[in-house]
């Protein structure tokens, strides 16, 4: 039976849930779930004080009721699923490896911050920095796939260095800024500065971007048997971004030229 | 001469085997804008690989594959490769993707086989870019692009080996003149073109110069098969009837035993169909005693 943890009640405080993954819950009794500490204040707070817990199939944990307190959702999964029906607060799917993360609400900021494999899903709205890292790391995501069917918000997919992040709606200013390598895609509009610093990666965008940066260059029209891969591929997963397949061609920019210039911002220039 | 043992539709079968051997092989799939850019490409890779004796592999096209099987929605052709060892394999693979499918306009190509052990395919060719390719990974496979004057080749990284895979099945067609065993060759070949996961490595599936094993000569490793040549029937210990005239056989490659064992009977039963006044009078197979390959297909079972 489905592991799962009712909201009480509204959290009076921000909340800690990176124990509650698949790996670490598993073979684990409700009553010493409910013993797991995840307050962050002073004020000791534990599940079983926030939830009521029932279940014992660790590997489908489901979290009835959401909140922009809950922090570190799936940190560091490996495998399994785990639901959120509701919204959750930063980091969610930080670090994780493999499973899948579903989160029916909107995220907070650093969804997916360093994820190596495994897939998040978020039904609303993403904060800043999707997909990226922490202050002083070296590189965001390195794998897995990150989509977001709402919108997200600035530096989606910052230093983003594998895997692919897909925004269903729009993305704020700097989309891909700083990426490594990589795949964004973003169906709407992206906000000013797409792939600012960027040295390796691919940006596709629904819209052309409203302001472009002046060290990307003009590279004619792309190939797009890679894009039917990449299409494909996500549409096996379930995903098929607003901006295919009517798609006739597609124009392709290279940059930024600030740095190394191996990245490339593509978007569709003329429609069949 | 072994003893006639069976009859199908007037055609006498052999009571014998055909041998075949243990070898590594592999699949790709080639696409391109079209099908007939997708053949181009992979008959230009499969020309040259009749047999392991002298081409170093042998290849040949499986079928189409319809675009919506392909990874990147365009049409494109199953190509299986069979060498006798996994160096051997990864050498003409390289090499033959490498100046015929690169080489292409508007090709792709993309693993056609899943295995535990890989053999390299975009991961060399890759270099070809010259340092402006650039790799993908989806969905736990890698994709190199790499930049060439009509747009970018894409390539998947790798693709997948067997060492299941069996060479040399075969059926021998002795008709009364050459026509007839053509007709029988090519109903067989045609038949067996159908099935998934074989090859027939020979021009339209058919050799006219079956081998024996060595040669009076030093250094030449095959020579003709002198017992089923029809013009050295009073020179030599010929395996012919007075009233054979051609004989033709084919030869199969496939990716596993059952595949082979497969193909054997959609070939044994489409020349047969023909009756001996169209096609065959009689056909056999091609053995070395039961000593050297370890596939044994005996032609009783497949009747």
């Amino acid at each position: 039976m489905t592991l799962s943890f009712r909201l009480k009640s509204a959290p009076e405080q921000r909340v800690d849930l990176s124990g509650l993954t698949p790996e670490a819950l598993a073979g684990k009794t409700v009553r010493e779930i409910e013993h797991t500490v995840i307050g962050t204040t002073r004020i000791p707070l534990k599940v079983g004080d926030l939830f009521e817990v029932t279940g014992d199939d660790a590997q489908v944990i489901r979290f009835l009721g959401g909140s922009n307190r809950f922090d570190h959702v799936g940190h560091g999964m490996t495998g399994g699923s785990l639901i959120i029906e509701g919204d959750v607060g930063q980091q969610a799917g930080r670090l994780m490896s493999g499973g899948h993360l579903i989160i029916e609400g909107n995220a907070g900021r650093l969804a997916g911050s360093g994820m190596r494999g495994g897939r998040i899903d978020i039904h609303g709205d993403a904060g800043d920095f999707a997909g990226g890292p922490l202050p002083g790391e070296m590189a965001g995501m390195r794998g897995g796939l990150l989509r977001i069917a709402g919108n997200a918000g600035e530096r989606a997919g910052d230093r983003m260095r594998r895997g692919v992040i897909v925004v269903g709606d729009h993305a704020g200013a700097y989309a891909g800024s700083r990426m490594i390598a990589g795949t964004l895609i973003v169906g709407g509009k992206a906000g000013p500065l797409p792939g600012y610093l960027m040295r390796r990666g691919s940006i596709i965008l629904g819209q052309a971007p409203e302001q472009l940066s002046p060290s990307f260059v003009g590279s004619g029209q792309a190939d797009d048997v890679f894009l039917k891969v990449l299409l494909r591929d996500l549409a096996q997963k379930g995903i098929e971004p607003d901006l295919w397949p009517a798609a006739r061609q597609w124009g392709r920019f290279v940059g930024d030229m600030a740095v190394l210039g191996r990245g490339e911002l593509i978007w569709c220039v003329k429609s069949g | 001469m072994p003893e006639h043992v069976m009859a199908t539709n007037g055609v006498a079968i052999d009571d014998t085997f055909a041998e075949a051997f243990g070898m590594r092989a592999t699949a790709v799939i080639i696409t391109a804008d079209s099908l007939r850019w997708a053949r181009q490409a992979a008959v230009t890779m499969t020309g040259f690989a009749t047999s392991v004796i002298g081409c170093g592999c042998e290849a040949g096209i499986d079928r189409p594959v319809s675009a919506d099987e392909t990874p990147d929605g365009r049409p494109g052709v199953r190509v299986l490769l069979f060498a006798i060892s996994t160096d051997a394999l990864q050498k003409q693979l390289e090499a033959r993707i490498g100046q015929c499918v690169l080489t292409s306009p508007g090709s792709a190509c993309y693993a056609g086989l899943d295995g535990a052990e890989h053999l390299k395919l975009g991961a060399n060719l890759r270099f070809f870019g010259d340092g402006f390719q650039i790799a993908k990974r989806l969905g736990g496979r890698r994709y190199w692009r790499v930049p060439v004057m009509d747009g970018e080749f894409v390539c998947e990284a790798t693709t997948g080996l067997t060492k299941a895979a069996v060479g040399g099945g075969n059926l021998l067609f002795l008709a009364r003149d050459r026509a007839r065993a053509l007709r029988a060759a090519e109903a067989a070949a045609r038949a067996i073109s159908k099935l998934p996961d074989v090859i027939l490595p020979f021009p339209g599936g058919i050799v006219r110069s079956g081998s024996k094993i060595g040669s009076r000569y030093r250094g030449m490793v095959a020579s003709t098969n002198d017992a089923y040549c029809p013009t050295l029937r009073a020179v030599t210990n010929s395996a012919l009837d007075d009233e054979v005239g051609a004989v033709m056989e084919i030869v199969i490659d496939g990716l596993s035993d059952q595949a082979v064992r497969e193909a054997m009977k959609a070939g044994l039963h489409a020349a047969a169909a023909l009756g001996p006044h169209k096609g065959p009078m009689r056909i056999t197979a091609g053995n070395y005693g039961g000593k050297l390959g370890k596939f044994h297909y005996h032609l009783r079972e497949l009747v």
